[in-house]
C-alpha cells in the first residue's frame, strides 16, 4: 500500500546548512558541505514572554517550519502539523535532571513548561495561530520516517495539506555522552494531496525491508547517521539533484521507507 | 470514519490491575489516591500509584529496557488476556500489519532522574549502567512493546502531554483508513517520576488533598500512573450486541498558552464538535461524558463551559481522576477503557471526592453512580501546550 503526496514547500536548519535554498548546492554536491554550528534564529513571531521561554527545539522548529510553509506559499495557521522528535529539548532536561538531584528541587514553571514533548507545538501553536490538530511524535532514532508516515496519512485520509517539523537538539554532558547528538537539527516538509503551482516534487512513500541510503558526501553521511531527523536527508539530496529516483530513508529495525520522487 | 472495534481492552492503575478490578472500584466508589509516598519526594500531596510496579521482572532478552515505565507496561500488558489477543492477531493479520501507537509524557525519565544522582563525583558522568534509548526515551515505551510482542509494523510514541493516549486512536485510524496496518495497539503508559510531580508543583497546580474535579473549593491534580491498552480492528459484519466501536474523534489546539487553556474553552469545543461530526451525532446523541476534569481551577472552569456550549446541562458527565489520579499521558487510554466498561456494564460512575458541586459550571455533573444503560460516550482529554483530543464510543446494540 503507497501513499502518495506532493512536496510545495521545504524547511531546513542544521550545523552548516542555514536553510533550503543556499544549502542545495552542497546537498547535490555542486559545491563541498562545510559544517559549522547551527545558527538558530530568534523567534520574532512569538510574543515576547513566550519569546523569552522558547529553548532551542522552539526556534528550530519555528525557523524551519515557517519556511517551509512561506516556500509554500501557505498561512500556517490553516495547517494541520506532525512534530516528531527524538527527545525534545536537551539543554531543558539536563537542567532538571540536576535540580531534582540536588537537595533545591523546586524546579521553575518553565523548565517544566519547556520539559514537556509537545512543547514546540505548543509555542508554534501560539506563534502561528493554527487551532488545527497536531501530532506530537517520537520514535528515537526512527522519528523522521515515523513522521513522515504520520504527515503522509493526514494528507491521503483527511485530503488535506500537512506540515511535517522534524527536529532534534543535542543533550549537554552528561546526557550527551549517553545520546550524543551533536547538534541542533531540522527538516520541515509541506505535503500537499495534489498537485499544484507549488509542487516541488511527487513523494510515493511505501514500507521498505531494502537498506537506507547512505549519502556520497562523509561529513553528510556522518550528520545523516548522528541525527535522527537528518535521516531524511537522502530525499532531500535527490530533490537538490533534481533526480527522479528511489530513495530509501532509515525507519525502524524491522523496515525501512523506501520514497519514489518524481520531480514536478 | 468507519467505526473501528475495539476488540480487546484493558486498564492498570491505582484503582486496580485489569478490568474486573477497575470496574468494581468504580461500582463501589473505592479511590486509589494516597498520601504521597513515592521515592524521596517531600511534597505534601496524594497520588495514585499502581502496587506492585516495582516487582515486575521483564524477559532477560529485554532487560535494557528496565524501568518504571516498562514494568508497568508489562504488568499492563499481562491483564485481561490482553497479551494473548495480541499475539492471535500477529496469527491473524501477519506482525507487520499491526501497528503499535502508545502515548505517554514522561516514558522513563525516573530513570535518568535517579542516574543524576550517582553521577561521578570527579567527572559528572552517569553510571555505566544507564541507558538512555532504551529507558529514558519517549520511545521507550513503544520499543519495549513491539519487542516483546514481536510486531514489525509501523510503531510511534504520541507524546503530546495530557492528550497522549486519546491522540493514538487518531493516529491509528489514519494508518488504518490509508490501508498500511489492519490493526493496532494503541494505549497509554505514564509512570510516577520526580519531574512531573515537583513541576506541577511548581505550577502551582498540585493540590494537597485527593484531587476534587468540579467541586467550588478544587485546588489542583492528584498526579497518578497507568497503563492501559485498546486493540483496535475494523468492524466485522457481525458482532455482539455489547461490543464497543469507536466512533468519532476531534482534535484540535488551543494556540493560547502552554499551560492554561483557551479561556473560553474553544479548543475543548472544537474537539467535541469535531469528534460528533466524524461521528455523524449530534449532542443529544451522547449518553455520558467523561470528562478531562483535572481538578485545577481553571481547566475545570473552562471545560465546563466548554460541555455546557456543546451539550447544553443535561448529559450525565464525570471525571473518574478522583479516582485514579491524573495519569497524565496515559488518562485518554485509561477513560477510553473506562468508556467501553461504561457501555458494556451500563455503568456511569460517579465522580469521586467532589462534596460542593461549583454551581457555576452547568453541567449535569454526577455525584452517585447511575446504573442505566448507554449506547454512546465521549470522552475528553486536553493537555499542556493547548492540545486536546475527544473519543466518541458506541454499542454496537444500541438499547
Amino acid at each position: 500500500m503507497t501513499l502518495t503526496a506532493y512536496i510545495e514547500g521545504i524547511g531546513l536548519l542544521g550545523p552548516g546548512l542555514t536553510d533550503w535554498p543556499s544549502s542545495r548546492a552542497a546537498l547535490s554536491g555542486q559545491q563541498a558541505y562545510q559544517s559549522h554550528k547551527t545558527v538558530l534564529p530568534p523567534p520574532v513571531l512569538l510574543p515576547a514572554a513566550e519569546r523569552r521561554r522558547s529553548g532551542t527545539i522552539v526556534k528550530l522548529t519555528l525557523a524551519t517550519g515557517l519556511e517551509a510553509i512561506a516556500a509554500a506559499g501557505l498561512n500556517a495557521a490553516d495547517l494541520p502539523s506532525v512534530f516528531s522528535s527524538s527527545g525534545g529539548d536537551g539543554e531543558n532536561c539536563h537542567a532538571i535532571c540536576e535540580m531534582l538531584a540536588s537537595d533545591d528541587r523546586l524546579i521553575s514553571p518553565t523548565r517544566f513548561h519547556n520539559s514537556v514533548h509537545n512543547t514546540a507545538s505548543g509555542y508554534w501553536c501560539i506563534a502561528t495561530g493554527a487551532m488545527t490538530t497536531a501530532s506530537v511524535l517520537c520514535a528515537f532514532d526512527a522519528s523522521f520516517a515515523a513522521g513522515l508516515l504520520e504527515a503522509l496519512t493526514q494528507v491521503v485520509v483527511d485530503n488535506t495539506r500537512s506540515v511535517l517539523l522534524a527536529c532534534d537538539t543535542a543533550y549537554p554532558e552528561p546526557l550527551h555522552s549517553a545520546r550524543p547528538i551533536p547538534d541542533a537539527f531540522g527538516i520541515a516538509l509541506v505535503l500537499a494531496p495534489q498537485r499544484s503551482a507549488r509542487s516541488l516534487a511527487q513523494i510515493t512513500v511505501d514500507l521498505s525491508d531494502a537498506s537506507a541510503d547512505r549519502l556520497d558526501d562523509a561529513a553528510l553521511e556522518g550528520l545523516r547517521k548522528a541525527i535522527p531527523a537528518a535521516r531524511g536527508l537522502p530525499l532531500l539530496c535527490s530533490i537538490a539533484r533534481r533526480q527522479n529516483r528511489q530513495v530509501v530513508l532509515d525507519y525502524l529495525d524491522s523496515s525501512t521507507l523506501a520514497v519514489a520522487i518524481a520531480l514536478c | 470514519m468507519n467505526p473501528l472495534w475495539l476488540s480487546h481492552s484493558t486498564a492498570t492503575s491505582s484503582i486496580g490491575c485489569g478490568l474486573d478490578q477497575t470496574l468494581t472500584a468504580l461500582r463501589v466508589r473505592r479511590p486509589g489516591l494516597v498520601p504521597c509516598a513515592f521515592d524521596t519526594v517531600d511534597l505534601a500531596t496524594h497520588i495514585g500509584e499502581v502496587a506492585g510496579v516495582d516487582a515486575v521482572q521483564l524477559p532477560a532478552h529485554l532487560a535494557d529496557y528496565d524501568c518504571r515505565n516498562n514494568r508497568l507496561a508489562l504488568l499492563g500488558l499481562m491483564q485481561d488476556g490482553f497479551s494473548e489477543a495480541v499475539r492471535a492477531a500477529i496469527g491473524k493479520y501477519g506482525a507487520q500489519r499491526i501497528g503499535l501507537f502508545l502515548g505517554t509524557s514522561t516514558s522513563g525519565i525516573l530513570q535518568t532522574e535517579l542516574a543524576y544522582r550517582r553521577r561521578d563525583p570527579v567527572i559528572g558522568a552517569l553510571p555505566a549502567d544507564f541507558i538512555y534509548g532504551t529507558t529514558h526515551n519517549t520511545f521507550s515505551v513503544a520499543d519495549f512493546t513491539r519487542h516483546y510482542f514481536g510486531l514489525t509494523g509501523p510503531a510511534v510514541v504520541v507524546s503530546s502531554a495530557c492528550s497522549s493516549s486519546a491522540k493514538v486512536f487518531a493516529s491509528a485510524r489514519r494508518m488504518m483508513a490509508a490501508g498500511l496496518i489492519d490493526a493496532a495497539v494503541v494505549g497509554g503508559v505514564d509512570s510516577l517520576c520526580l519531574t512531573t510531580l515537583y513541576g506541577f508543583n511548581s505550577l502551582g497546580l498540585v493540590s494537597e488533598q485527593a484531587c476534587r474535579p468540579f467541586d467550588t473549593q478544587r485546588n489542583g491534580i492528584s498526579i497518578g500512573e497507568a497503563a492501559a491498552f485498546v486493540l483496535l480492528e475494523h468492524t466485522p459484519e457481525h458482532l455482539d450486541a455489547d461490543a464497543v466501536l469507536l466512533l468519532g474523534i476531534g482534535e484540535s489546539s488551543d494556540a493560547y498558552h502552554m499551560s492554561s487553556p483557551h479561556p473560553e474553552g474553544l479548543g475543548a469545543r472544537m474537539a467535541m464538535l469535531d469528534a460528533l461530526k466524524m461521528a455523524g451525532l449530534q449532542a443529544s446523541d451522547i449518553d455520558y461524558i467523561n470528562l478531562h476534569g483535572t481538578a485545577t481551577q481553571s481547566n475545570d472552569a473552562v471545560e465546563g463551559k466548554a460541555v455546557h456550549s456543546v451539550f447544553g446541562s443535561s448529559t450525565p458527565c464525570s471525571s473518574t481522576k478522583g479516582a485514579t489520579g491524573h495519569t497524565l499521558g496515559a488518562a485518554g487510554g485509561v477513560e477510553a477503557v473506562i468508556c467501553a466498561l461504561i457501555l458494556q456494564h451500563g455503568l456511569l460512575p460517579a465522580g469521586l471526592n467532589t462534596r460542593q458541586l461549583d454551581a457555576t459550571l452547568d453541567i449535569d455533573y454526577i455525584l452517585v453512580n447511575r446504573e442505566q444503560q448507554v449506547a454512546r460516550v465521549l470522552s475528553n482529554s486536553f493537555g499542556f501546550g493547548g492540545t486536546n483530543c475527544s473519543l466518541v464510543f458506541g454499542r454496537t446494540g444500541k438499547p
